[in-house]
């Protein structure tokens, strides 16, 4: 009985593999790369225009973030960038605007759960580990640095 | 063509997020932790500064660029405070989009509803 269980597995993963449809990966990337790409050259405009009214280089980059998660909130908000995600895939999830949307669709979902353990605790749930492990990493960067780098 | 090298930067840091996500079992939320964690390290070893300067807004858009920040952040606060600076760098140099997500996104929040799935 377990042989004939395993090989049922087998005989459906291979059929999960079949129907599984693999030239769409080659579309995937391409609509991953032009959603992300075109994200990035917004950013790029936002830069451009900071450093065109005399912005420095960190505080218009730190400005264009700002502005990037503000437009990934409202989008969300306004229930847009979820047909975006379901288009662009990576392409939205990995730019900064994607990072606003985890936290907003979060936050609007348990919503419901009331606002201290719905929305301010999930809104957390992706952005979260990003954060925890972001300074974790960071916190080992530094450490490194002081005793080796510089 | 700063322009185009932001695009190509970007798309690429797309692209293979979107193969490991669909040739691996990753979930989007793993890969984005991989993302900053890979950024942060990228940056300590000095080695993602080059992509910065090559793609700008194209390196720093994606979520590696989220890691760029913390690296260089703690490096740069390491050089002036010590020791000390590896705990308060990178939360320093992160804490203007930290704070924005966090604003934006309760604003959001308390503003839309969830619409009913279709």
């Amino acid at each position: 009985m377990k042989s004939s269980g395993s090989e049922k597995k087998k005989e459906y993963d291979k059929m999960v593999q079949n129907t599984s449809p693999k030239p769409k990966l080659l579309i995937n990337c391409v609509k991953a790369f032009v959603v992300g790409g075109a994200i990035c050259v917004l950013g790029q405009i936002i830069i451009n225009v900071l450093k065109y009214w005399d912005f420095n280089k960190d505080d218009a980059a730190m400005i264009t973030s700002m502005f990037l998660i503000f437009l990934g909130s409202l989008f969300t908000g306004l229930d847009l960038y979820d047909s975006l995600g379901e288009f662009a895939g990576a392409g939205s999830i990995i730019p900064i605007t994607g990072f606003a949307n985890s936290i907003v669709a979060s936050a609007i979902e348990f919503k419901k759960e009331g606002y201290v353990l719905g929305v301010g605790a999930k809104m957390f749930t992706i952005a979260g580990p990003v954060i925890v492990y972001g300074t974790i990493s960071s916190v080992v960067v530094g450490i490194i640095y002081f005793f080796f780098g510089g | 063509m700063e322009y185009f090298k932001a695009f190509i930067t970007g798309g690429i840091i797309c692209t293979i997020a979107q193969v490991l996500m669909d040739r691996t079992k990753l979930l989007p939320a793993r890969i984005v932790v991989l993302y900053v964690v890979l950024g942060t390290l990228l940056t300590g070893l000095g080695l993602y500064q080059y992509v910065e300067s090559f793609g700008g807004a194209g390196a720093t858009v994606p979520i590696i660029g989220f890691g760029f920040a913390l690296g260089e952040g703690v490096m740069k606060e390491v050089d002036k405070e010590g020791l000390i600076g590896a705990f308060t760098g990178g939360l320093k140099a992160t804490s203007a989009g930290i704070t924005a997500a966090i604003l934006f996104g309760y604003l959001a929040a308390i503003i839309f509803d969830s619409k009913p799935k279709k």
